[in-house]
């Protein structure tokens, strides 16, 4: 199949190329173009699609938006709580799952099952969770004589709900991750380090841990770019609210909320830019260090 | 220290790679595992390890049982069959690894490492990463790590496997040296015969995960207790005759062409009388008899190879060839007879059934 390209051949790859290429097109490359330009219409007729004005306007009204900044630092929190929690916790799970256990096949589908369920049906589960009164959680920290916690109507404990929300619905994918990490390290480093006197946690810390790392680095990354697009969740978790008294609201909320909220595309835009801004950059990191790390 | 091995099996799914094993190996000996592949010597290896756990059996070292002891707890250091280095650590942490995890201080580790190093010559790689050594000096690598922490054991699953013939030659020498300097334990797990009789004290020789025979290098060479270690040992191997036993129990005839041979004693097991014998003579017993009056195995030549020192005869008797080592000054050429003799003492005889050497 190494011979030279032909246009005929060329045509012809294009041509079944071309179904997939609209669609990417179309629901992918043309928003993400069209929403760079709208970023800077400064004055703008949605209906009738005129421009009346371009510039800078819409980034500094974000910018200098109290909102804006509430909801990337909301964002960051987020980010923050979400992240190495969750990858510890899949980590421990994954590194458990990895044992020679009975029903090993069965945990494993009930650990990846919030990955495969839909974020609002889950979320409705999750709001009896919470539930102030009737809630489980609050149940179970009753047996410890811990007080109710309102957790989805305390501007304190709204953001720690999403956390934990998120860290749940994240694991299955994560575990999964990691099992295929773990099984690819080669078991002869096992027995060698114990033949070195290595006990099962040193074993994990300098066995595991260092031959995971491009996995771990691989799950952060991701973990870390879906975390800055979290929206269903706090949408679904607080009924359409950005949580009690907005103390939920994420970036991309902010982004809804100009867009569906308050019609001004143009703020919507330049926010969804910072955005994009953002993911790019951890993209670029993963996609370099990603090459680098490897033994 | 002193190792035990009393009714050791191993059995996995559907093989049983290890089977009723009972070796004593002594305080500083060096003890090499010999047989051809699949034999069960790595499967051994890792039950004196710790990684696997006997079906069966009992393991000592010295007075203590330690069938239930893990491998971090055994005291002993391993080279594996494919090195297993860690790979995201330099040489030098490599060779740190079993100190660092016995908390030894960092600058102590390092020296010692340093000088382990120096002992198997890589001390000028120790910033590397394994994946950065050729086959040979990962192994050097692999060695070093084993003996750093001065184990009471050390197991070494072929550890010379990927070295070329010369630093073979010097790391078996190395071994040998280093093992009798530190007077450690050690067994050695290989399947090239020459590897394990210049270098061990004892030879375990195994088949089918059976013990075939435990005794020193030469005795096993010279005094085989079945025609499998006759077979296995020597290069070029023996000579195997089928023949048959006349009635003074002293006399061999051979089968295909009825020529005999005088045993120097009857055989000892004369349950074994009247059944199929095999004979069997090493290449370099034979010797170009010329006085035409004594006895001797009348065979024609087929070729004559020139093999470093020795010739090497390739002749037929009868319909069997077989080959014999003779010295280069008498001129045979292809087509003549001649006649072999055999050196005293030097024959052996096999129950073709059992296998068993009758005569010793
Ligand atoms: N983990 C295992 N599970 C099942 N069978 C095994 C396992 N390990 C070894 N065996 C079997 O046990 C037998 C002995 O294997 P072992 O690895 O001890 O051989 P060996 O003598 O070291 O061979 P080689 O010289 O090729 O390394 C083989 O038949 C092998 O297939
Ligand atoms: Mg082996």
């Amino acid at each position: 199949m190494n011979d030279k390209p032909t246009l005929n051949k060329t045509l012809k790859a294009v041509l079944y190329l071309l179904p997939a290429l609209v669609i990417i097109v179309t629901f992918s490359i043309y928003p993400i173009v069209k929403s760079f330009f709208m970023s800077f219409y400064t004055d703008y007729d949605y209906f009738k699609d005129l421009v009346y004005a371009r510039g800078l306007d819409n980034y500094k009204v974000i910018f200098e938006d109290p909102e804006f900044w509430k909801s990337l630092g909301n964002t960051l929190l987020f980010v923050v709580g979400v992240v190495p929690l969750s990858i510890i916790i899949s980590l421990v799970i994954a590194t458990l799952l990895n044992q020679k256990i009975k029903f090993r096949g069965l945990f494993r589908t009930i650990y990846f099952l919030p990955f495969v369920t839909s974020v609002v049906a889950v979320s409705i589960v999750w709001r009896w969770i919470f539930h102030s009164q009737y809630g489980v959680l609050n149940y179970f920290l009753g047996l410890f004589g811990i007080s109710p916690i309102n957790w989805l109507t305390d501007p304190t404990w709204a953001m720690p709900s999403l956390v934990i929300l998120a860290i749940w619905k994240g694991l299955g994918y994560n575990i999964i991750i990691f099992l295929a990490g773990l099984q690819n390290i080669n078991q002869q480093y096992y027995l060698a380090a114990k033949i070195d006197g290595a006990g099962a946690w040193e074993r994990f810390k300098n066995i595991t841990v260092p031959l995971l790392s491009p996995t771990t680095f691989f799950i952060s990354i991701v973990s870390i770019i879906n975390s800055f697009k979290v929206f269903d969740e706090v949408y679904a978790l607080f009924g359409g609210q950005p949580g009690p008294a907005g103390s939920a609201e994420t970036i991309v909320y902010y982004i809804y909320n100009k867009f569906y909220g308050e019609w001004d595309f143009g703020v919507a835009s330049a926010a969804a830019y910072v955005l994009f801004l953002v993911i790019f950059i951890f993209t670029l990191i993963q996609l370099y260090f990603g090459k680098k790390v490897n033994y | 220290m002193k190792i035990q091995l009393k009714d050791i099996t191993m059995r996995f799914d559907h093989t049983t790679a290890v089977d009723h094993l009972n070796v004593t190996i002594e305080e500083g000996k060096l003890v090499s595992l010999l047989g051809p592949s699949g034999c069960g010597k790595s499967t051994t290896l890792y039950m004196l390890a710790g990684l696997y756990r006997p079906s069966e059996g009992e393991l000592y070292f010295g007075e203590r049982l330690v069938n239930k002891i893990e491998p971090e707890n055994r005291e002993i250091g391993m080279v594996f069959q494919n090195y297993a280095l860690y790979p995201h650590l330099t040489v030098l942490k490599n060779i740190m690894f079993p100190l660092k995890m016995a908390k030894v201080p960092k600058k102590e580790a390092e020296a010692r490492a340093k000088e382990m190093a120096a002992l198997v010559q890589i001390d000028h790689l120790l910033d590397r990463k394994p994946s950065q050594l050729s086959g040979g000096q990962q192994q050097r690598v692999a060695i070093a790590r084993a003996l750093v922490k001065k184990p009471k054991l050390l197991l070494l699953d072929e550890p010379l496997s990927n070295l070329d013939a010369r630093l073979r030659l010097e790391m078996r020498e190395e071994i040998r040296r280093i093992q009798q300097e530190v007077g450690i334990t050690t067994i050695f797990v290989t399947h090239d015969q020459e590897e394990a009789m210049s270098i061990s004290d004892h030879v375990l020789l195994m088949k089918d995960g059976r013990m075939q025979q435990y005794s020193a290098p030469q005795d096993m060479y010279d005094y085989p207790k079945n025609k499998f270690v006759a077979q296995f040992l020597g290069n070029p191997p023996i000579n195997i005759f089928p023949a048959k036993l006349s009635d003074d129990l002293q006399t061999i005839v051979l089968q295909d062409t009825r020529e005999t041979l005088q045993l120097e004693a009857p055989i000892s097991d004369p349950a074994a009388m009247n059944g199929d014998y095999e004979l069997g003579i090493r290449p370099e017993d034979f010797y170009i008899e010329t006085d035409s009056v004594k006895a001797g195995l009348k065979v024609e030549t087929i070729r004559v190879e020139r093999i470093g020192r020795d010739n090497l005869l390739n002749a037929k008797l009868g319909q069997i060839n077989l080959r014999a080592i003779i010295s280069p000054d008498v001129k045979i050429n292809k087509g003549d007879m001649i006649t072999l003799g055999i050196r005293p003492g030097r024959a052996r005889l096999f129950d073709s059934s059992s296998g068993h050497n009758l005569l010793h």
